[in-house]
This record gives C-alpha cells, structure tokens and sequence, in this order.
C-alpha cells in the first residue's frame, strides 16, 4: 500500500468483478476445515443416507450373484435367509419406498442444516457485502460448502454400505461372499449411491445458498450476537 | 475550499412497520468535505446508524439524495454498489464483526481479493498492512486469539487495505477499553493526517469529538446542529451539558 491517496474519480461506477469458483471454493473449503465438528454433523445425515442405499444395492447384487453360483448348499442357505432363489432378484416395491424415504429425510437434513448455517451467519454475510462481496459470491461460497460435504457424505456412506453388506453376507454366507463376489456389481451400486448423494447434496444447497445471497446486508448487520 | 465528498440532499427514510410508518430521517441535509474527519452524534434511535447506511451504499433514501463524488448512490445497481463499497469505503464496526473463521491475514485479505487482487498479491498487501497497524506477529491468529484492541486493528487493517476514500466508522471505540480506544483514536486520526482519508464516525466517545473538524449532531431523523471544530473548542467545558475535559 502507497503512503499516497490512489483513489481517483471515475467517471462511471463499474460493475463489481465475480470472485472466480477456485477462490470462492478455497474461502469455502477454510470455512469447512475450521467448523470441521460441524461440518461432520451435517455430513453424517448424508453418511448414514447414501450407506444404507449403497447397502442395499451391494446387497441385491451379491445375493444375485450367489444364486447364480447353483450351489445346493449356499441354495438352502439362501432361502433360510427369506431369498426367493426363484425370482426376478430385483427390489420389491416397499424396499423402494424406505429407500426413497431415507433419501428425502436426509435431503431435508441437509437443507435444515445449511440454512441454520445461513441464519448463524447473516452477520458474516453482511460483513463480506460491506467488503463488496457480490450475490453470486455468497451464492457460490455456500454452494460449495453444501455440495463438498454432500459429496464427502456420500463418499463415505457408499464406503460404509458396501464394507456393512460385505461383513454380512460373509457372517451368512461365509466363503460363497469371496466366490460369487460380483465386483461389477458393488462398483455399480457405489458409484451409483455416489451420483444420488451428489444429487442430493446439489438440490440441497441450492435454496440455502440463495436465501444466503438474498440477504440485504444493512439487515444483515443489525443481528446482535 | 476542499472539494465536497459527500453530499445528503433532504434524506428522508421510512420503514413500514406493520401499519405505521416510521421515520428513520426525516430531511437531512450535509456535505461533507474531502479529508474531513467527521463525527456523527445522537442518541440511539435518532437515525445516525441509518444515516451511516447511506452514505456506505447500504441502503437507500425513500426520498432525496445521497451522492458521493458526485455518484447518486440510489442510481447505481447491487453489483456498482458493490464495486463502490469495495473500492472507496472502508468499514469499522463497533463489534469488530471479523470473519471468525478466518486469520487476520485471511480477514484483511479477502478485501483484496473483492478488489480484484490475485490470491499472493491480496497476502503480501494484507501482511503490509497488518504490519503497519502493529500487528505484523499475529498474522496468523483467528480474531478469537486476539485482544479486543487488536481486532479492531485487523478491522482497520481491513477497511484501509483497499485504499478507500472514506472510513465509516460505527461506534469504533465503543467495545474497547479507555486506553485501547485511545489508540484506535490516534490511529484514525493518523489515517487522516498522512493519506488524507475522510473520516465519518457514529460516537458518543468525547475523545473522539475534540480531533473531529466537524460534528454533526442527530435527534429524531433531523440534523439539530453542526459544530465546526473552532465552535467546540470555543465551548470548551460542555457540548449540551456533557463535559469535554
């Protein structure tokens, strides 16, 4: 900084310069490392969503897998375990329905979230507007803070699924797991639980990261702590 | 004659609250001059806060205007004012309302980085800065492990890293100790004194009145006087009852 006053008058007020998305992600990601206990609250709901939908994919396809082996043995087992070894092996309509549920619950989980984040910190977000932060830079600095959560939620849930649906086919079915392991299938189902938490964690971060740029900061300043 | 900075033609505001109408301002009219340190006084309530929210770009007259180098301030759209707040205001709040998540280097340098600084220029000019309000050796402490005192110092580091024309300055002093203040106090007239910033402030703080060139005192949305710095120090015992020395 000079000693000297640079300021000059212009003639016309330009229009403020959009912070680009790998400086917007960097504010966001400091913000995430800092409030890290919370960041993790916030991404269990997702965990816990995207694990039980990765569970049950992993699972349809390795008890797909394990009939198609026509072993007699693992055959009984199977049915001992409710397993129509005689039908289409794709998911009954009501196990569509939780899987649906829990997906929702967890979308409003994360909505819930991130707007209390908002209201927690409208005063922060009058603060960057007074430092000439634009709509579209609190827009993207939420947005991204939503989705990297969503995302490392669902990385880690899908993770989980398929390492809780392997320990139990192996607890049931023993040696049949490592023999009929569909390793196609389980990349499917995590890959597949992935893009919905992804989704999920977008959809989710859309309402809050508006409502967060919406807000005027002269209101925004007036919050007492 | 300096130049006029700022200029409040007939500012009225009016908030709607519920069914009645309440009068923030009500015809306010001050210029303000470059390189003019100026204290704004009321009590709470009178409109100052409003009146400090105009002249920042904050919020808008329902009537009148506000123009600062000659830029109708109601005229420009949300991405000029941002421009506007970013280039020639400079903030200081009473709370400090520093990013709590980031370091007082990350704080004063996010300010660059909405100027349009690249990542290491916006570091090296915020470690500057910080540097020159005494805070060279805390770059990297989050506001919480700071004193009070000092975090007002990043806030000012903050509000001076972009080279602003005008300093806001809410109630600067209010959260601080006598002496702190007294520093933030010298501080700002420093600012004044070497790169002949304009200087608005919100007080009630006596100490800031006697460096001021210019008091204008707010009741009811309405400017009641305005005192030159000759008048204060002619009055020297009492501003309406209220002891100076």
């Amino acid at each position: 900084m000079s000693e000297e006053k640079v300021s000059q008058s212009i003639t016309v007020i330009p229009e403020q310069d959009v912070i680009s998305w790998p400086i917007a992600f960097s504010v966001s990601m400091a913000g995430i490392k800092r409030r890290f206990s919370r960041a993790m609250i916030t991404m269990l709901g997702v965990v816990l969503a995207i694990a039980f939908l990765c569970y049950m994919l992993v699972n349809q396809s390795l008890v797909a897998s394990l009939i198609t082996l026509e072993d007699d043995r693992l055959n009984i087992l199977l049915q001992n375990n409710g397993v129509d070894i005689y039908g289409s092996g794709e998911m009954d309509q009501m196990t569509i329905l939780l899987l649906c549920l829990t997906l929702l619950t967890s979308l409003v989980g994360i909505v819930n979230a991130m707007l209390m984040a908002v209201t927690e910190r409208v005063k922060e977000i009058g603060t960057l507007k007074c430092l000439g932060a634009t709509d579209q830079f609190i827009v993207r600095a939420y947005f991204i803070e939503s989705t990297v959560q969503g995302i490392c939620g669902a990385g880690l849930g899908a993770l989980l699924g398929l390492v809780v649906a392997t320990i139990g086919s192996l607890a049931v079915y023993g040696s049949y797991t490592f023999t009929g392991f569909p390793v196609g299938g389980a990349l499917k189902s995590l890959l597949l639980s992935l893009g919905a938490g992804a989704v999920l964690s977008i959809l989710a971060a859309i309402i809050p990261a508006f409502l967060a740029a919406r807000k005027q900061p002269v209101e925004a300043l007036r919050v007492e702590e | 004659m300096s130049e006029v900075l700022v200029s409040c033609k007939d500012v009225k505001k009016t908030y709607v609250m519920g069914k009645e109408e309440v009068h923030a301002l009500a015809g306010i009219s001050v210029d303000i001059l470059k390189g003019e340190y100026v204290s704004i006084m009321g009590p709470s309530g009178s409109g100052k806060s409003t009146l400090f929210n105009m002249i920042g770009g904050l919020d808008i007259p329902t009537q009148g205007t506000v123009t600062v180098e000659g830029h109708s301030l109601a005229d420009l759209k949300s991405s000029q004012l941002a421009w506007f707040r970013c280039h020639k205001i400079g903030f200081i709040f009473q709370s400090f309302n520093l990013i709590p998540t980031m370091t007082a280097l990350e704080n004063v340098s996010i300010a660059r980085i909405f100027a349009g600084a690249s990542p290491a220029q916006a570091k090296e000019d915020a470690s500057n800065v910080l540097d020159k309000v005494g805070l060279g050796h805390r770059l990297d402490h989050l506001p919480s492990q700071v004193s009070g005192g000092q975090q007002q110092r990043i806030a000012i580091a903050r509000a001076l890293v972009n080279e602003p024309l005008i300093i806001l300055a809410d109630e600067p002093t209010g959260n601080l100790d006598l002496k702190t203040g007294e520093e933030i106090i010298a501080m700002l007239n420093d600012m004044k004194s070497r790169l002949g910033v304009t200087i608005i402030t919100a007080t009630h703080d006596m100490k800031m009145l006697s460096s001021s060139d210019k008091i204008i005192r707010i009741e009811d949305g309405k400017v009641k006087r305005v005192d030159t710095q000759a008048d204060v120090k002619v009055k020297v015992g009492s501003i309406d009852g209220l002891e100076v020395m």
